[in-house]
Order: structure tokens, then sequence, then C-alpha cells
């Protein structure tokens, strides 16, 4: 594989996509777990507009998600501001709208682990945080949120492969990551697969490596494992 | 903003010729990725070693690299080697059709193949047995009792991968195909009105995804009619 000293080029790209892919997972995982809550709110319109939002979102391509965002990111978000008596022009860039896209995508998937890991989570544990005086913020954050962590693990783990590899596609509307700069390399060496070929096996390190990571933090979340308390 | 409806109306027409395209993609690599994800899943559940490592590699790969990549590297990559310029295979890799059909097919094998094997191996032990005790040969076994049985336990997750190859079917517009998301690019290209467009194109997509669910589940009661019967009281 001949990289005609495009090597760096390559590896720059590499930087973009995995900043890209921890941003996205950041503002993903607060979606999720808002999307969550309001799933298992006892609000029929905060029901209404989780369901809405994640079988809308699941069911659309994640690259048509990407384009609306990029080329129609700036018309929404100037329409929002306008509501709130804001008229200048606002210009969405490329790394915000593709985080934007990426994080809405990552959210609505995200919104049915942290469901489903909520709901495992037995109501007596309410109760009795209530009991002790705890109020639902604060039963959330100390009791709740550290054993839904532990159960969403694995599922969480399986969602972020899929943003990782979610993240090629912003190369279409040209953020400089790991695709959009094999696709220079290829276009100005002429050797398109070399430059393919050493993106994909970026792209399995970088899994590869998450595989890892969420093998280890499954472990750390299991205090049995971890030789704590008995 | 301006939200215009009319050119939604005006162009929903082609917007359809695109979503056929989509449906075509769709249909045409489905069908070649389950021949090809059956015998890798069979491969991929043998003991030994030398058959299960060419599977293992094949799915490793495709799973673990985005199908964009994928794509680019069958539809450009190609042309990077003169011998394959100058084989009875340059027709093929040509064209963008072919190599996205050629990509998306391969890419849902190993996903396919990945969850047909688990199927394989969640089919009951004693039902092989008693293929075995009837006498039948290992290959009848495999076509009348395995295949048969993974087939009903693999389709509700199989369901999902369908649909998840619908979503990805969009890239297909990277290489200059007009489906669904493609036709919907070159007419915002005219018009102007991406957020019109595209939210027309994901109303059909999830039009789409509700009718190919819809038609799952009626095969699903179809092939596990067994699950379904009303059992004598």
């Amino acid at each position: 594989m001949d990289l005609h000293g495009y090597g760096d080029l390559l590896l720059s790209g590499l930087w973009v996509t995995i900043k890209l892919a921890l941003v996205s997972l950041f503002f993903g995982l607060i979606i999720g777990l808002a999307g969550a809550s309001a799933k298992l709110s006892s609000s029929r319109t905060a029901r209404a507009i989780a369901t809405a939002y994640t079988t809308i979102v699941r069911g659309i391509p994640e690259l048509l998600l990407v384009l609306t965002l990029y080329f129609g990111g700036s018309q929404l978000l100037m329409y929002f501001a306008s509501m709130f008596g804001y008229d200048e022009y606002i210009d969405v860039g490329q790394f915000s709208a593709a985080v934007a896209a990426l994080a809405i995508a990552f959210g609505a998937y995200s919104t049915e682990v942290f469901r489903m890991a909520m709901q495992d989570v037995p109501k007596g544990q309410w109760e009795s945080a209530q009991a002790m005086g705890m109020t639902p913020l604060q039963t959330f954050f100390r009791i709740i949120l550290p054993q839904v962590w532990r159960l969403a693990i694995p599922g969480l783990g399986n969602l972020f492969q899929v943003l990782l590899k979610d993240t090629a596609l912003v190369s279409v509307v040209g953020l400089n990551e790991l695709m959009r700069q094999a696709s220079v390399g290829a276009a100005t060496t002429k050797s398109p697969f070399d430059f393919y070929l050493a993106a994909a096996l970026l792209y399995l390190l970088l899994t590869v490596g998450t595989t890892l990571i969420t093998g280890l933090l499954e472990r750390m979340s299991k205090p049995e494992l971890r030789g704590g308390r008995a | 903003m301006s939200w215009e409806w009319g050119v939604i109306w005006e162009y929903f027409p082609k917007l359809l010729d695109g979503a056929w395209l989509t449906l075509e993609l769709v249909a045409i690599s489905g069908i070649l990725g389950l021949v090809i994800a059956v015998p890798m899943a069979l491969m991929r559940a043998s003991d030994k070693m030398a058959i299960k490592a060419l599977p293992y590699a094949y799915i490793f790969f495709f799973r673990g690299t985005p199908l964009l990549v994928q794509i680019f590297l069958i539809y450009y990559g190609a042309s990077q080697f003169d011998v394959v310029k100058e084989s009875f295979l340059w027709p093929v890799l040509r064209e963008p059709y072919w190599c996205a059909i050629i990509a998306f097919s391969l890419n849902t094998a190993a996903y396919g193949a990945e969850m047909i094997r688990g199927a394989i191996q969640a089919v009951p032990k004693g039902e092989v047995e008693a293929a075995m005790a009837l006498g039948m040969s290992k290959f009848q076994t495999i076509r009348r009792v395995i295949l048969r049985r993974a087939a009903g336990i693999v389709l509700p997750g199989y369901s999902n991968e369908v649909l998840l190859m619908l979503k990805s079917s969009a890239l297909a517009s990277t290489i200059t195909l007009l489906d669904l998301t493609g036709m919907a690019r070159t007419i915002i290209a005219r018009t102007y009105t991406p957020l019109e467009m595209f939210f027309a194109a994901g109303m059909v997509y999830l039009a789409m995804a509700a009718v190919l669910i819809l038609c799952f589940r009626l095969l699903e009661r179809r092939l596990n009619k067994f699950q379904y019967a009303k059992r004598p009281i």
C-alpha cells in the first residue's frame, strides 16, 4: 500500500473523526436520557413527543439527516431564533451540523436503550429514596442513574460503533474527517484503492478499540467483578 | 421561514421514481445478500477452525468498517488496477448501479450471516438428532430441519436488518445514482428548497419502512404458524 506521503493527512482525518464521534456521543447521551425520561413520564404530551421523535428518526436514513441539517440547518435555526426576536443571519458550520445530525440519530436509538435500562431498575428504589427524603432529581442522579448506566453499557457500546461508522457520512458535506481525507488523497495520487483500504483499516482499528473499551467499562461497572465489597 | 408545499407536489412523481430505484436496490441486494449469508453462516457455525476462519474475517471486515468506505472501495478502488480494467468484470464495475448492489449485498450478507449463525445454533438439538434418527443425510437435515427452523427464529431480527439496509441504501446517492435521496438532492440543486424536499423524501422513507414492517409481520406469522396456533385446552 503506497500512500505517497499522504499518511499524515489520513491521521489528521482520524483525529477529526474521533473528536466528532466523542462530541456527538456526549450530546447523544443527553438526548437519550431526556428521551427515555420523557417516554417513561406520566405526561402524555412528553410521551407523544418522545415516541414521534424515535419513530421518525429511526425510520429515515442518517445520510438524509446529515444533508437536511447541513443544507437546511441555518434556515431552521433562524426560524426558531426569530420566534425569540433574533433576526440576524445564523451560519451553521459543518462541524456543528454534523454533530447535530449524529447526536440526533444516536439519541433516538439510545432513548430505547435507556428506557429499557430504566425499566429494569425496581420501582421500590424510587420509593425508598423518596422515603429517605430525596427529591426526584436527587433520586435520579444518586440512585437511578448509576444503575441505569450499568445496565445500558452493552447496548450503548453497540450504538457507539454504529455512530463511529456513521461519521463517515459527514464526508458528504465536506468536513475534513477520515473518509474525506481519504478521498482527497485518492484524487491527488490516482490510487483510490490504497487510500480507501487504509481508511477501512483505520476504521477497523477504531471499532476494535471501542469493543475493548466497552468490555473494560462493562467490567468496571460491575462491583462483583471489580473485587469490591462482597 | 418560507415553506412551499407546491414544490413538494410538483416534484413528487420524480421522488417516487427515486423511491422505485431505492426499492429495487434493496430488493436485489437483499436477495443476493441472503444467498451469500446462508453458506457463510453454515461455515461460521462449523467447529473446524479452517472452515470458520474465512467467514470470520469476512464478517469482521464488513461489520467493522463504514458502508460508505466499502462502496468507494468497490466503485473508485477497482479502477486503480489495469488488470480489472481490461478484464470482463469492467463493464460491471464501471456501473455505479452494480457497484452499489455489490457493496450492499456484501455488507448485508455479513450482518445477516452473523444473525443466521445465531439462529442455526439456537435450533433445538433434539430436532437435529430426531432428523438423524429418521435416517436423513446431513444435507437433508440442513435443508429440511436446520434452515427451516432457523428461518423462523431469525426472521424478527432479520427484518430489522432489511430496514437498516433500506436506510443505508441512501448512500447510493454518493455514487451518482438517482435513488430517493439522490433524486431529492438533484431537485434541490434546481429549486433550492432543501427543507421541503428532504422532508418529503423522509416521509417516503417512513412510508416504505412501514410497509416493509407490515410485510415481515405477515411473513413471520406464516413461518412461525405453530406459535400463533390456538392450543386445544
